[in-house]
This record gives C-alpha cells, sequence and structure tokens, in this order.
C-alpha cells in the first residue's frame, strides 16, 4: 500500500475521469433535461471509438475523424429516437435495441473485436503518454479539459436558445410542452441525437488514449455516467446553480468517480474484477434515495406541499 | 369561429370498457363568444376539449378552428390557435424552468424555433408589466422556478401564458376546481378581465353552477357525450340556479340527484 503508487496513479485517473466525463454530460442531457434512461450510450460510445480509430488509421486526419466519430454518435441517436417516437417503443427499451444492433455495427466497422492504433505512427490527440513530460499544451488533461470546457459552452448556448428551451420543456413537462406549440417528438429525438453525439465523441478520445478501440469498450457506459451525474449532483448542488455549472459539476463528478474507483482499487477492498459490480451496487442506492426519502419522509413532504398550496 | 360537426369518441372500442365518450356531438361558436360548459362527471366535458386540442384523432366527424380544417392536425400544430388551461396546475407550466422562461415559451406558441436566444432583455421588462396584472406579486420573481409557486400562482401564470400570444380560441377546463375559493375567485376574476380586454373566444368548462351563469354570454350542458342544454342571448342573461335545475330536469328527464349536485 505505497500511497506513491497512488499519486503516480493520479494523473491517469484525472485523464480518465475527464474523458468519461463527456459521455456522461451526455447522459445528463437524457436522463436530466430530458427524462429518458437512453441505453445507446453502451454501443455509441464503441461506435465513437471504432469510427475514430478506423478513419486514422486510413490515413485521415484525426479532428476530421473525431467529427465523424461525433456524427456516427449523433445517428445512432437518430436511431434510438424513431424507434421511440415513430415506432412508439419505450425509450428504454428502444435504447436497448440500438445497444443490440450497434454490437454488429461496430464489429463490422472495425472488422474485428479490437482495433489498435499505433502511438508513435499517428498523430494522436490525447494518449495515456501524453501525460507527463509533455509541453502542457499537448497534456491529455489539459486538451480534454479544454475539450470539455468549449463543449460546456456550446451547450450553454444551446440551451438558452428557443429549440433548446423547447427540449427542456419537453422534458419537464409533455402536455404543457405540446400545448405551447412543442412538437415533442422532434425534441426528444434531437436530445439523443446530441447525447449520443457527445457520447460517440467521448468515445473516441477514450479509443485514442489507450490506444485502441474494442467492442466492448462502451459496456456499463450508462451506468458510469449515472454514478458520474449522480456524484457530481450530491456533491456540487448546493453550490452550483448556473446550468453550465452543473454541466461542470457532472465532469467532475465522473473524476471523482474515477479517483474512488482507483483509491478502492489501491487499498486492496475489492479486486477489479468486482468494480463493476461496485459501480452498480453504488449507483443502485444512490437512485434509491429519492425514492426512500418521498416513501418515507412523505409526511413532512405533504405538510410542506399543504403549506405551499394555501 | 369554431365548428365542431358530428364528431364521435370511443375510448377503448371493443372491450368491457368501451365508452361512448362523444356522440355525434356538434357545437358552433361565433367570434367572441365566452361559453360555460356544466354537466356531470363523465359528461365528455374534457373530451370535447381534448378534441379540439388534438390530444388523440376523433373517430368521426369534422373540427374546424376560423375556417380551418383541423380534423388531422397534431396536437402541437393546433396549438398555433389555441391558449389552454387545465385542471391540475401541474399540467400547464414547467416546473424547473422560470417564470420568465415559461412565459417566453408561451410567447412562442406556433413559431417555429431556432437557435434565436429562448429569451430577451425586451421579453423580460414586457413580462414584468404583464405579471403585474395577476397582482401576485409575480413581477419580482421573474426567474424563480414555477414549481415554487402555490397551485393559484400556477394557474393565474398558466392563464397568463394561453393569452399572451392571443389565442383564437381560449380553452378553460376546470381552471379554478383545485384551488381554493378565494384564489379560484381571483383566477376567475383574472378570467373574466382578459377575455374582456382581448375580446376572446372562449370555452370555460366549470364545476360550479353560479359561475357558469354569472361568467358568458352562453351556456351549454353536456351529459353522455352530447349537449342536453344549450342557453343564450336574453334567456342567459336572466338565468338563475333554480330555473337551471328545473332545466335539466326536463331536459334530462331525472331527478337532480345528489350524485350531480357537484354542479352547484
Ligand atoms: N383517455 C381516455 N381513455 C379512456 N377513457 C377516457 C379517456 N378520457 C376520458 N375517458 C372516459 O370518457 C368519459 C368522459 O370523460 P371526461 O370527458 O373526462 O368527463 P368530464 O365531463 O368529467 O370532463 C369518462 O367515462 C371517462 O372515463
Ligand atoms: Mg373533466
Amino acid at each position: 500500500m505505497n500511497i506513491l503508487h497512488l499519486l503516480n496513479s493520479m494523473p491517469g485517473t484525472l485523464a480518465q475521469g475527464l474523458i468519461w466525463g463527456i459521455t456522461a454530460i451526455g447522459i445528463y442531457i437524457t436522463y436530466r433535461i430530458l427524462d429518458v434512461a437512453d441505453l445507446t450510450v453502451d454501443g455509441s460510445l464503441c461506435t465513437g471509438g471504432a469510427v475514430c480509430i478506423m478513419m486514422m488509421v486510413s490515413g485521415q486526419n484525426v479532428f476530421i475523424s473525431m467529427l465523424a466519430a461525433t456524427l456516427a454518435g449523433m445517428v445512432t441517436g437518430l436511431v434510438t429516437g424513431l424507434f421511440h417516437t415513430f415506432m412508439g417503443i419505450p425509450a428504454i427499451l428502444a435504447g436497448i435495441l440500438t445497444q443490440l444492433g450497434l454490437y454488429s455495427v461496430n464489429l463490422k466497422i472495425m472488422g474485428k473485436a479490437n482495433q489498435a492504433i499505433n502511438v508513435d505512427k499517428y498523430n494522436l490527440l490525447v494518449c495515456s503518454r501524453y501525460i507527463k513530460g509533455v509541453p502542457f499544451y499537448q497534456n491529455t488533461i489539459f486538451v480534454v479539459a479544454v475539450c470539455t470546457l468549449i463543449l460546456v459552452a456550446l451547450l450553454y448556448w444551446f440551451f438558452g436558445t428557443e429549440l433548446g428551451c423547447a427540449l427542456r420543456a419537453t422534458g419537464c413537462n409533455g402536455n404543457m410542452s405540446r400545448a405551447q406549440g412543442i412538437n415533442t417528438n422532434f425534441s426528444k429525438v434531437l436530445g439523443l441525437m446530441i447525447s449520443n453525439g457527445l457520447v460517440g465523441l467521448s468515445g473516441a478520445l477514450l479509443a485514442q488514449y489507450q490506444g485502441f478501440a474494442d467492442i466492448n469498450m462502451g459496456r456499463g457506459a450508462i451506468v458510469i455516467g449515472l454514478a458520474a451525474v449522480i456524484i457530481g449532483e450530491a456533491v456540487f448542488s448546493r453550490i452550483f446553480h448556473n446550468f453550465a455549472l452543473k454541466l461542470i459539476s457532472v465532469a467532475l463528478g465522473s473524476i471523482l468517480y474515477y479517483i474512488v474507483l482507483q483509491t478502492v482499487v489501491w487499498m486492496g477492498i475489492v479486486d477489479t474484477d468486482n468494480l463493476k459490480l461496485l459501480t452498480a451496487l453504488i449507483v443502485a442506492v444512490f437512485l434509491a434515495i429519492p425514492y426512500w426519502k418521498s416513501k418515507y419522509f412523505s409526511k413532512a413532504i405533504v405538510k410542506k406541499g399543504g403549506r405551499t398550496n394555501a | 369561429m369554431l365548428e365542431i360537426k358530428n364528431v364521435t369518441k370511443v375510448f377503448n372500442p371493443g372491450t368491457v370498457n368501451e365508452k361512448l365518450a362523444l356522440d355525434n356531438f356538434s357545437l358552433t361558436l361565433e367570434d367572441g363568444d365566452f361559453v360555460t360548459v356544466i354537466g356531470g362527471n363523465g359528461a365528455g366535458k374534457s373530451t370535447m376539449m381534448n378534441a379540439i386540442a388534438g390530444a388523440w384523432t376523433v373517430d368521426a366527424g369534422q373540427i374546424l378552428i376560423d375556417g380551418i380544417d383541423v380534423t388531422k392536425l397534431p396536437e402541437h400544430k393546433r396549438a398555433k390557435f389555441l391558449g389552454r388551461v387545465f385542471q391540475d396546475p401541474m399540467t400547464g407550466t414547467a416546473a424547473t424552468m422560470g417564470i420568465e422562461e415559461n412565459l417566453a415559451l408561451a410567447k412562442r406558441r406556433g413559431n417555429t424555433r431556432f437557435l434565436t436566444p429562448g429569451i430577451t432583455k425586451k421579453e423580460r421588462e414586457e413580462y414584468k408589466e404583464l405579471l403585474k396584472i395577476l397582482d401576485l406579486g409575480l413581477e419580482t420573481r421573474l426567474t424563480s422556478k414555477v414549481g415554487l409557486l402555490s397551485g393559484g400562482q400556477r394557474q393565474a401564470l398558466t392563464l397568463l401564458m394561453a393569452t399572451l400570444k392571443k389565442p383564437k380560441l381560449l380553452l378553460l377546463d376546470e381552471h379554478t376546481a383545485a384551488l381554493d375559493p378565494k384564489t379560484a375567485a381571483k383566477v376567475l376574476e383574472t378570467t373574466e378581465y382578459i377575455v374582456q380586454k382581448d375580446h376572446l373566444t372562449t370555452l370555460m368548462i366549470t364545476h360550479n353552477m353560479k359561475d357558469a351563469i354569472v361568467h358568458g354570454n352562453r351556456l351549454i350542458m353536456l351529459m353522455d357525450g352530447k349537449i342536453i342544454l344549450d342557453i343564450k342571448g336574453e334567456e342567459k342573461k336572466r338565468l338563475t340556479v333554480k330555473d337551471l335545475l328545473q332545466k335539466f330536469e326536463a331536459a334530462s328527464g331525472e331527478e337532480f340527484t345528489n350524485d350531480q349536485a357537484i354542479l352547484g
């Protein structure tokens, strides 16, 4: 239990947390703003990674490849959105269907289950090697942090526009939205596209960072993203009220999640095989808290409601 | 203004729960009409409004608003013509959004929404002035989340939202039923004020017979998905609760039972 081992691993943990933070922001958009649990992400993360790696290997510029990964992610969101709105399939099931289909699609994109990319041969934007001993502007932590800030700024702007407001209203109250002339089906599809676009981009960064795209790289992404959302809210919701800060707190939540995970492994409390089990249990408990609160403290809430209604 | 022609709606057809909610229903409103609607529970009042608003498609018949056939238009497209306030104060507003944001959403009813700002500075000033007519102090709380407001405040705000962009037809579905008597009276007073000021064509469902008599220039009573009473003009002006009860008994061939007494 050498603390230096833990400290040495921190920059890498930070980078990973930041990259997953972009996925978490995508999940925040569907789960918190649109109020749907979208399971597409388990597939679209890999789609993003696969598209990025395959394009780079075939000689494309890294930015073009990442743009393509983002667009591919958006297409997966479009598919889920159409399953849900046009075909009337419940959102969760629609996401599961897309996710399953994407397994085949991702295999087809990569040609096999795993595709590596050589750091020395290609100009990667981020990499697990660019963490120490590189100029700060090449440092993966810096690069992903800047990416995150740009994305947050874009999303902050977007959700302040007429279209973005319509999307927020759709997630909050569908009846009201339609009564105000909002096409709620369109809003949902658009939200799913934006969300999965971010997840695809996150997958592209993750694949570069680890040096390969893998058919299983998205497994459990929804749970990791939810964990980040929940941790971010639990820690920062009292101080961060502005929408941009809320998105940042999700990214910070993702970093915290990876730090906790790394620490738990370092302390030898759980071995790495059990990490997903641990994550699932922690997220389950956090998701239960609002329910328990309403169930066991409901008297207090009724009283409060009564007072505000009077 | 509004023409409902022979509209029929059956819920859960072919099942034991089959319900003929609108039975060859017809109603025509003139420009500027303020029609109050009464009827017992399950008479089809809300169904009539949902048919106009397009919550689902009707089984038969036709609905025209200002001469435009809207029978096949989806709900969000008909919204262009309609202002709506619902019975449940939670239904008409977005709780997690601010008062001004809710108003800004309503201001854009019927417009295509683009990447232009969701709310402008100029609008904020406008909303501040507008909220003053509610006399609830909301003009100082523009950025407060609507979820923090009381039921009465939310209903008053919904009313403002429904009329912010002048609708061709205002639909009020027992919009004061969930409020305490004092708040209900106030929201109703504001309703009357806005309807008069903007000369709105209005359909108002109410569970209160007195309100139905006092307000509007025409009164209809529904039963089993049909209009069984239609009182307008001079007759409506002179109408009393006692007349209404007598007319009801004559029209329905039933005693006015306790069950239906929720009307008054
Ligand atoms: N969406 C629906 N699905 C099934 N039945 C419905 C639906 N809406 C209304 N009904 C039924 O239609 C009848 C009329 O309802 P409604 O119009 O809500 O009555 P009210 O006059 O009290 O507003 C009732 O029997 C009700 O149960
Ligand atoms: Mg009703």
